[in-house]
């Protein structure tokens, strides 16, 4: 594995929490045990490989690559291109991340169908899903490069501001919002140090680690997942896979952390 | 009326001792106590709403109906949290008047089955079954002993909860009706309803007076 690894977030955080009690917790040992076990290896490199493989391979329909994918950069641009998503594509006439926008090319370019793309988004330990590899080869091609994601379309700063808003729309059972769990800084839930993602400081912390290889799921998450996975414990419904409503909250939260500088796939908890 | 009287048993109560004074701040405050401040533009929330309508789908027990607010809610997403004292008094009394008591007139039940519905963080998420008791989610957000290091920091700690405050009538009352229904206290309180949605039943809503209350729960130890 040539590629170094990416360690950050989630064990640098402790900060705000009782030390006492971060220091006991056995699911951050454990981590750090795992992390010492991999020296400089991070799982997350093959999904990068696989990913660049079948970014370079024939496939669909239409017997094309995705060499030609435009991310927003012109195309063929892979570097540099996620750290600039969610943008406005006038192709698609939306504000797309990162995700939405391969698949976006998987359908143009390869000819899939809209359900081909939808049905498996979020792979298991065991059965990885294509576009999870795809997205952590596309990432990591902007490791070290700074997080410069436009705001001047109207449609970004549309995206911005219903993001925002729906980050503090409360509903459901428990009257929940995204911001009732990461709006407020130094709270946790349990043990797990919870981001305030309204602020630059966390939100920069937050963005720049994901997507992320989980050791407690054993594999990559993208973060269509990581919202799908919120709004799961917000007791909400389902979000729709690339939705608008998805990708405007990852705008408000990659808007939010501009400025910052992007690790690359991250280890987690 | 009758939510006149139950909150005025809770404020004479505060009169009674220096413990009590805590209880009466903590009810008083109500929507000052804005659990987390919003920007967003009503015209945002608007958006927001649709948004919501347009992009969701059931999953498990979770259907859409949930993304309907009620009044409550509503209120709270149109004003950041913060509604304005007078709507906020009318908002905490409705709650209020909402709150069902036991028959029986008793408040406390077992606090050993408190503290494992304390630590259960389960339910009302779609990958949960259905069949399967709700967890009562407290350590997520509070800490309650000293022997649980795992505990949440959204609300504030309610170590030594009975200790401090007693065991009165009173007291066992404001307790039940605090976790039946948060928002008769803080209208935008950042803690969910478990009385008022079903969540929690009248034993388990008791059983958790008494892990507060009970002088041998690990609470007040
Ligand atoms: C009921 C609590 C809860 C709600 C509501 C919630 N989250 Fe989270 N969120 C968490 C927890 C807990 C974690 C940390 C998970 C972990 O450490 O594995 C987390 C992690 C995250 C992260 C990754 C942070 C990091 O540093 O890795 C992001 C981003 C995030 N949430 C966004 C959101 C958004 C957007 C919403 C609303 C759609 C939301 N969350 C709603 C509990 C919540
Ligand atoms: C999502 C977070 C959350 C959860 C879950 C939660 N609470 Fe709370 N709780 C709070 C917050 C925030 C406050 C303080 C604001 C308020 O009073 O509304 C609070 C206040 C309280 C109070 C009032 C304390 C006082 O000084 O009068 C009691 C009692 C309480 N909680 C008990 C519980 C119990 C028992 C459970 C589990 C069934 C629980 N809470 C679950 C967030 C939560």
């Amino acid at each position: 594995m040539k590629y170094r690894i990416a360690v950050v977030a989630t064990l640098a955080v402790a900060g705000t929490g009782s030390v006492l009690a971060q220091a006991k917790d056995p699911t951050i040992a454990g981590i750090e045990k795992y992390r010492e076990m991999l020296g400089d290896d991070n799982p997350a490199e093959l999904y990068e490989a696989r990913g660049e493989i079948l970014w370079k391979m024939k496939a669909g329909p239409k017997n094309a690559s995705l060499e030609k994918c435009d991310l927003g950069l012109g195309p063929g641009v892979v570097k540099g291109a996620y750290v600039q998503t969610p943008r406005y594509f006038a192709d698609a006439g939306r504000v797309m991340d990162i995700e939405t926008r391969i698949n976006w090319c998987r359908t143009s370019l390869q000819g899939f169908s809209e359900a081909d793309v939808r049905k498996r988004p979020f792979g298991s330990a065991d059965k990885p899903s294509e576009i999870e590899d795809l997205v952590t080869y596309v990432v990591t091609a902007s490791k070290g490069m700074k997080v410069n994601v436009p705001t001047s379309h109207p449609k970004e700063v549309e995206a911005y501001e219903l993001g925002e808003a729906m980050f503090h729309f409360r509903a459901g059972p428990y009257d929940f919002s995204c911001a009732s769990c990461h709006g407020e800084s130094g709270k946790r839930i349990r043990l797990q140090d919870l981001p305030n993602l309204t602020t630059t400081a966390d939100a920069r912390r937050a963005y720049i680690g994901w997507p992320a290889y989980r050791v407690s799921t054993s594999r990559v998450h993208t973060m269509q997942w990581r919202i799908n996975d919120c709004f799961r414990q917000q007791r909400f419904p389902e979000p729709k896979y690339m939705s608008e409503a998805v990708d405007a909250l990852i705008t408000y939260m990659a808007q939010t952390a501009n400025g910052a500088e992007y690790k690359g796939p991250a280890l987690k908890r | 009326m009758k939510t006149n009287i139950t909150r005025l048993s809770v404020i004479a109560a505060s009169t009674a001792g220096a413990t009590a004074l805590m209880l009466a701040g903590c009810a008083s405050q109500g929507s000052q106590s804005q659990a987390f401040p919003n920007h967003a533009s009503p015209a945002a929330m608007k958006q927001a709403t649709l948004a919501f309508k347009r992009d969701f789908q059931a999953k498990g027990i979770a259907g859409i109906d949930r993304l309907t607010t009620d009044k409550l809610q509503d209120v709270c997403n149109r004003s950041a949290n913060n509604p304005s004292p007078d709507i906020a008094a009318i908002l905490e009394h409705e709650e209020l008047d909402r709150i069902k008591y036991p028959a029986d007139g008793k408040f406390l039940g077992n606090w050993k089955a408190g503290e494992k519905l304390a630590q259960s963080g389960t339910g009302m998420t779609w990958s949960d079954n259905p069949e399967k008791p709700v967890g009562g989610n407290c350590y997520n957000c509070h800490q309650l002993s000293k022997t649980e290091i795992s505990f949440g920091t959204i609300g504030p700690s309610l170590l030594n909860y009975g200790k401090l405050r007693g065991n009165s009538p009173e007291i066992q009352k404001y307790t039940y009706s605090k976790i039946y229904n948060s928002k008769a206290y803080n209208a935008c309180s950042a803690m969910p309803r478990f009385g008022h949605v079903g969540a929690l039943n009248e034993t388990q809503l008791k059983d958790l007076v008494a892990l507060l209350l009970d002088p041998e729960s690990p609470v007040n130890k």
